[in-house]
C-alpha cells in the first residue's frame, strides 16, 4: 500500500524522475506532484524527439513510455481510449503507458521510465489505411 | 544541461550543442551559428511539400544540425497538407501538431514558400542545382480508382475528393456531392472510410462547432443520408481502420451499428494469438455485434434515426445506373471467399452476386502518389519513389519522406518516425561527405529569378508570415460563427488577402 504521510524531511512537492532516452542516455529531472509525465518533459525542456505531438489530447501515441513492472502495477487504471492509442505505439510492451495520462505522485520519487526505441511499427502488420487487395 | 550529439565529427559544433528547444534558438547558439554560417559550411536543404512529412523532416534537420538552412516549398498558398485538408474537422486534437510545425517555420533557418509548384514552376533539377539536398515529401495527391463500370456516374465520388470538399481543399470546393438519397455506400474499410461515414451521420450541432467549411455544412444540413454501409472485400479480421475511429463510430450520438452477428460468431479462436491491436479491434466489433448492449446504449440505439454498418466479403463489380443512365442507383457486389488467413488473406470473387441500393457511392480504396518530374525515379506499381532509408535510389542528394516514400498508410506517428529517419539519412550524408558542402549552393536566392520568369505573372511565393495573415483572417471569420476557423476555399481570395 502507498504510504499516506509524506516524509517531512523532503520538499513536499518535488519528485525526481529519470527518463532513459532512445539513445540510452538518462535524463534526470525534478517534477511537481500532479504534473503529467508529458508536462514534465515539456516544462523541463527534455530533449526527446517528437514527444507529445498532439499535446496530451489522446490523439497520438508519441508520448509512449515504458515503466518498471512494480511501478506499472501501482499506476491509476488505464482507460479504453488510452489503450486504443497505445495500440498504435511503436515498441508496445505490457508495461507501456502514455506519458500524458500518468500524473506524478509523491510515491513515485526516483521513478525511471524508458522512452521506447523505434522498433518496427505494429501498424505495418495491421496495414492501416490500406484496403484489401 | 548538456546533451551529447550524434555528429561528433564536427568538434566545433559539438561545443555549441546545448539543448535547443525546437523553434527557439538559444542566443549563444544563434550567434555562433552566424559566425560559422559561411556558404561553405551551411547546408542548404529544401523540402517539397509542407504536410506532416515535410515539417517533421524540417524539424529534425533544424534541431540536429545547427547551421542547416531549410526551405519548404508548397504548391498551395497555405501550409500543413493533410493536417489541414485530410484530418477530419471533428478531430481538432490531431491538428495540435500545427503548433510545433509553426515553431519550426518561425525558425530563423527555415523559410516557407507557398504557391510554388515543383515540377511546373520549378523543376527538380533546378532545386538540385540550388540546394545541397532535396527532400521530396509531397504525399499522395491522387486516389486509387476502382476500375469498374459506372464509376463515373453522377453520385459516385472518391472519398479523397469528398474529404477535400468538407475540409476546404480549393480543388474540391465545387464538388457539390449529391446527398439526396437515404443510403450511401462507402467502398473501403479504412480510417478514411470511417471519417466520411462519421461526417455523413454526425449530429449537425457537433459539426457546426468544427472547422468544416460553411458550404459543406450547409449541404450536409440538407442531407437525406441516414444509412451508410462500409463495404470490404475481406472479413472482419482484415479491416484497415483503427480502434479509436471504430469506437467513435460505435458511440456516435443518434446512430446505431448494423452488424451481422454471423460475421462475428466464432472469431474468438482466430484472434487468440494475433497482436494486441488487431485483437482489441476485433473484440470491440464482436462485443458490439454479439453482446446485449447496456441500458444506455440500448436506449440510444432504439432512438437512433441514422445507422451505419459493415459489409464483409463483398467486392464491387459495377455501379448501376438509374433509368436516366446518368445517376447511380446502386452497386453490384460479388460475394468473395477468403484464401489464406490473417493479414495476408486474399479475397476471391465467387459466382454469387448481390445488389445494394444507394444513390451515393464513395470509393475509399486508398490514396496514391503521383510521379513529380521525369528526372525523379518512380515505381508506378508500388506508387512510391524507390528509396533506401529515404535516399532516392540512384540520385545522390535526393531524398524522400512520408507517403511518397512508403505508401499512403499510417497515422501521424508513422509519418513522424519515417521523416526523422529520412532527416537522419541527410545528416549522415552531410557528415560523411556524400553531400559536398564545398560546392557553393545559394538556395532560394538562386531560384528567385527562375520563379520570376516562370510563375504566372503577378503571383509570388507566399511566405510563412503571409500564411499567418490568412490564418488570422480565417480564425476571425470562424469566431463570428462559433467555430475554430472558417477556411478560405478560394485561391484568389487567399492571395488577395495578402496583397498578391
Amino acid at each position: 500500500p502507498p504510504s499516506s504521510l509524506p516524509s517531512p524531511t523532503v520538499a513536499p512537492d518535488r519528485v525526481t524522475v529519470h527518463f532513459i532516452n532512445r539513445d540510452g542516455e538518462t535524463l534526470t529531472t525534478t517534477a511537481k506532484e500532479g504534473e503529467s509525465l508529458l508536462e514534465v518533459v515539456v516544462n523541463q525542456n527534455l530533449s526527446i524527439d517528437g514527444f507529445g505531438a498532439c499535446e496530451g489530447t489522446l490523439a497520438c501515441s508519441t508520448c509512449h513510455l515504458i515503466f518498471e513492472e512494480n511501478v506499472f502495477q501501482k499506476l491509476d487504471a488505464i482507460t479504453d481510449e488510452e489503450m486504443d492509442m497505445l495500440d498504435l505505439a511503436y515498441g508496445l510492451t505490457d508495461t507501456s503507458r502514455l506519458g500524458c495520462q500518468v500524473c506524478v505522485k509523491k510515491a513515485m520519487d526516483g521513478l525511471t521510465v524508458q522512452v521506447p526505441m523505434e522498433v518496427a511499427d505494429l501498424r505495418k502488420g495491421l496495414e492501416v489505411g490500406k484496403q484489401s487487395k | 544541461m548538456i546533451f551529447s550529439c550524434w555528429w561528433l565529427g564536427y568538434p566545433f559544433l559539438s561545443m555549441v550543442c546545448t539543448h535547443v528547444p525546437e523553434g527557439n534558438i538559444h542566443p549563444s547558439v544563434s550567434s555562433i551559428s552566424k559566425l560559422l554560417s559561411t556558404a561553405a559550411l551551411a547546408p542548404q536543404i529544401c523540402i517539397v511539400g509542407s504536410g506532416p512529412a515535410g515539417f517533421y523532416t524540417a524539424q529534425h534537420l533544424l534541431k540536429h544540425h545547427q547551421l542547416a538552412q531549410v526551405d519548404i516549398y508548397e504548391k498551395l498558398p497555405v501550409p500543413f497538407g493533410l493536417v489541414r485538408f485530410g484530418v477530419a474537422p471533428d478531430h481538432p486534437e490531431v491538428k495540435n501538431v500545427i503548433n510545433t510545425f509553426t515553431q519550426t517555420a518561425r525558425s530563423d533557418r527555415c523559410s516557407f514558400y507557398g504557391n510554388v509548384t515543383i515540377g511546373k514552376d520549378v523543376m527538380v533539377e533546378e532545386l538540385e542545382q540550388a540546394y545541397h539536398a532535396v527532400v521530396l515529401s509531397y504525399g499522395a495527391e491522387d486516389n486509387r480508382i476502382l476500375g469498374i463500370p459506372g464509376e463515373n456516374l453522377s453520385g459516385v465520388y472518391s472519398a479523397r475528393a469528398f474529404v477535400g470538399w468538407y475540409n476546404g481543399l480549393p480543388e474540391n470546393r465545387d464538388l457539390k456531392p449529391d446527398l439526396s438519397s437515404e443510403t450511401a455506400v462507402v467502398l473501403g474499410q479504412g480510417n478514411v472510410a470511417l471519417d466520411v461515414a462519421r461526417i455523413l451521420l454526425s449530429p449537425l450541432d457537433t459539426l457546426r462547432k468544427t472547422d468544416i467549411t460553411e458550404g459543406s455544412l450547409a449541404a450536409i444540413a440538407c442531407s437525406r443520408v441516414k444509412r451508410v454501409w462500409l463495404v470490404g472485400r475481406r472479413g472482419p479480421l482484415q479491416v484497415a481502420f483503427t480502434i479509436k475511429e471504430l469506437r467513435e463510430m460505435i458511440n456516435l450520438p443518434g446512430t446505431r451499428p448494423l452488424l451481422d452477428s454471423a460475421d462475428f460468431t466464432g472469431l474468438g479462436d482466430a484472434i487468440k494469438d494475433v497482436p494486441r491491436p488487431r485483437k482489441r479491434l476485433t473484440e470491440l466489433m464482436v462485443k458490439s455485434a454479439l453482446e446485449t448492449p447496456g441500458e444506455r446504449e440500448a436506449g440510444r440505439w432504439a432512438s437512433a434515426t441514422k445507422e451505419w454498418g459493415l459489409k464483409f466479403r463483398r467486392s464491387p463489380l459495377e455501379v448501376l445506373p438509374a433509368a436516366d443512365g446518368k445517376q447511380a442507383r446502386g452497386v453490384r457486389l460479388a460475394v468473395t471467399r477468403l484464401e489464406g488467413s490473417g493479414e495476408s488473406a486474399r479475397a476471391v470473387p465467387t459466382r454469387e452476386m448481390e445488389e445494394l441500393e444507394c444513390g451515393l457511392v464513395l470509393s475509399s480504396i486508398g490514396y496514391q502518389s503521383l510521379p513529380l518530374d521525369p528526372s525523379v525515379p518512380f515505381d508506378p506499381k508500388l506508387g512510391i519513389i524507390p528509396n533506401s532509408l529515404g535516399r532516392v535510389q540512384g540520385v545522390p542528394g535526393l531524398y524522400c519522406s512520408g507517403w511518397v516514400k512508403r505508401g499512403p498508410t499510417g497515422v501521424i506517428i508513422t509519418t513522424m518516425s519515417d521523416s526523422f529517419d529520412t532527416a537522419q539519412s541527410v545528416l549522415e550524408d552531410l557528415q560523411s561527405g556524400v553531400l559536398n558542402l564545398s560546392d557553393t549552393k545559394e538556395g532560394f536566392k538562386s531560384l528567385r529569378s527562375v520563379l520570376h520568369s516562370r510563375v504566372t505573372p503577378g503571383v509570388h511565393p507566399v511566405t510563412f508570415s503571409d500564411w499567418e495573415k490568412i490564418d488570422a483572417a480565417e480564425v476571425a471569420r470562424g469566431k463570428l460563427a462559433g467555430k475554430p476557423r472558417e477556411k478560405i476555399v478560394d485561391l484568389q481570395e487567399m492571395l488577395q488577402l495578402i496583397g498578391h
